[in-house]
């Protein structure tokens, strides 16, 4: 059953990955995006992180791709990208070059250190005594407010500067000349 | 029977992720249009949540799924204020791909 789940997530994962990077129009390429996402959820319920699964959906899937779609009709960008002529002589094959030298490295990596990942684990849940079945959101913040705790608050800090930041950066000046599309 | 039943290992999960950021990696490398680019990079953010994900459950520690806490947070402050940037350019010109920017540098 489990190898059923992974397998199926993979292949919407992959599936997904894949139309981001060969889809012309954008709008599209925000859309595979989506099950990309979905597919990544489905593995972190899989893996025994069931409060990640659920940021997961709202946070990618519901606002990150929502904010890009948002982008996308706002700017009128949505018009189809010319993917038939290279715009650098070569640099196809250079990045498909590069693409499975990296991919080589990581898989030498993770092989080599096969006999720390050959198993699958006990899984965290198995920490805690009896079957609560909001073990994993009483772990993750046990650990996010105690240990974490300044980090917890500097990302909200972090959140705030981004926020007010992108306003002024986005927002319209008096008197500045806006190029037609 | 039992026996038989072949069940997903972290290493799997590890190989998918792999397989996963070397996509993204393309993606950059390969598109033009700078909002693609960015899905790209979420694509290898994604893949490394995955990995922390997997070992986290491997090595039955929390903090794995703690640091996927603070990277989904970064990633979407990320987001925000690459696409604030981008707004402000397109503002100003209507060229569509990185290309078109290629007079930021001195």
């Amino acid at each position: 059953m489990e190898l059923f789940v992974f397998v199926c997530a993979s292949i919407m994962i992959l599936v997904g990955a894949i139309g981001v990077v060969v889809r012309k129009h954008p709008v599209h390429a925000a859309l595979s995006l989506v099950l990309t996402l979905f597919g990544i959820a489905v593995l972190f319920v899989a893996q025994e992180a069931e409060f990640l699964a659920a940021v997961q959906v709202i946070v990618y899937a519901g606002a990150i791709v929502v904010l890009f779609l948002f982008v996308i009709m706002l700017l009128g960008v949505d018009r189809v990208e010319e993917l038939r002529t290279e715009p650098i002589a070569g640099q196809r094959w250079i990045a498909a070059f590069v693409g499975v030298a990296m991919l080589g490295l990581l898989v030498a990596a993770i092989v080599t250190g096969a006999e720390a990942v050959i198993g699958r684990g006990d899984g965290i849940a198995s920490n805690i005594a009896g079957d609560n079945s909001d073990a994993n959101v009483a772990q993750l913040a046990n650990s996010v407010f105690s240990d974490y705790v300044l980090a917890f608050e500097l990302t909200s800090v972090l959140l705030v500067i981004a926020v007010v930041g992108t306003v002024l950066l986005a927002r319209k000046r008096k008197g500045q000349r806006v190029v037609a599309p | 029977m039992n026996a038989l039943v072949i069940v997903p290992t972290t290493m799997w999960y590890l190989l998918l992720s792999a397989v996963l950021f070397t996509i993204g990696t393309i993606g950059v490398l390969v598109r033009r249009n700078p909002l693609v680019l960015f899905m790209c990079i979420e694509l290898m953010l994604n893949a490394v949540n995955l990995s922390f994900v997997a070992l986290g459950r491997r090595l039955a520690d929390i903090n794995g799924q703690t640091i996927v806490f603070f990277v989904l947070v970064v990633a979407a402050a990320e987001v925000v204020v690459g696409l604030g940037i981008i707004v402000s350019i397109m503002r100003r010109r209507s060229g569509v791909t990185v290309d078109d920017l290629a007079e930021l540098k001195g």
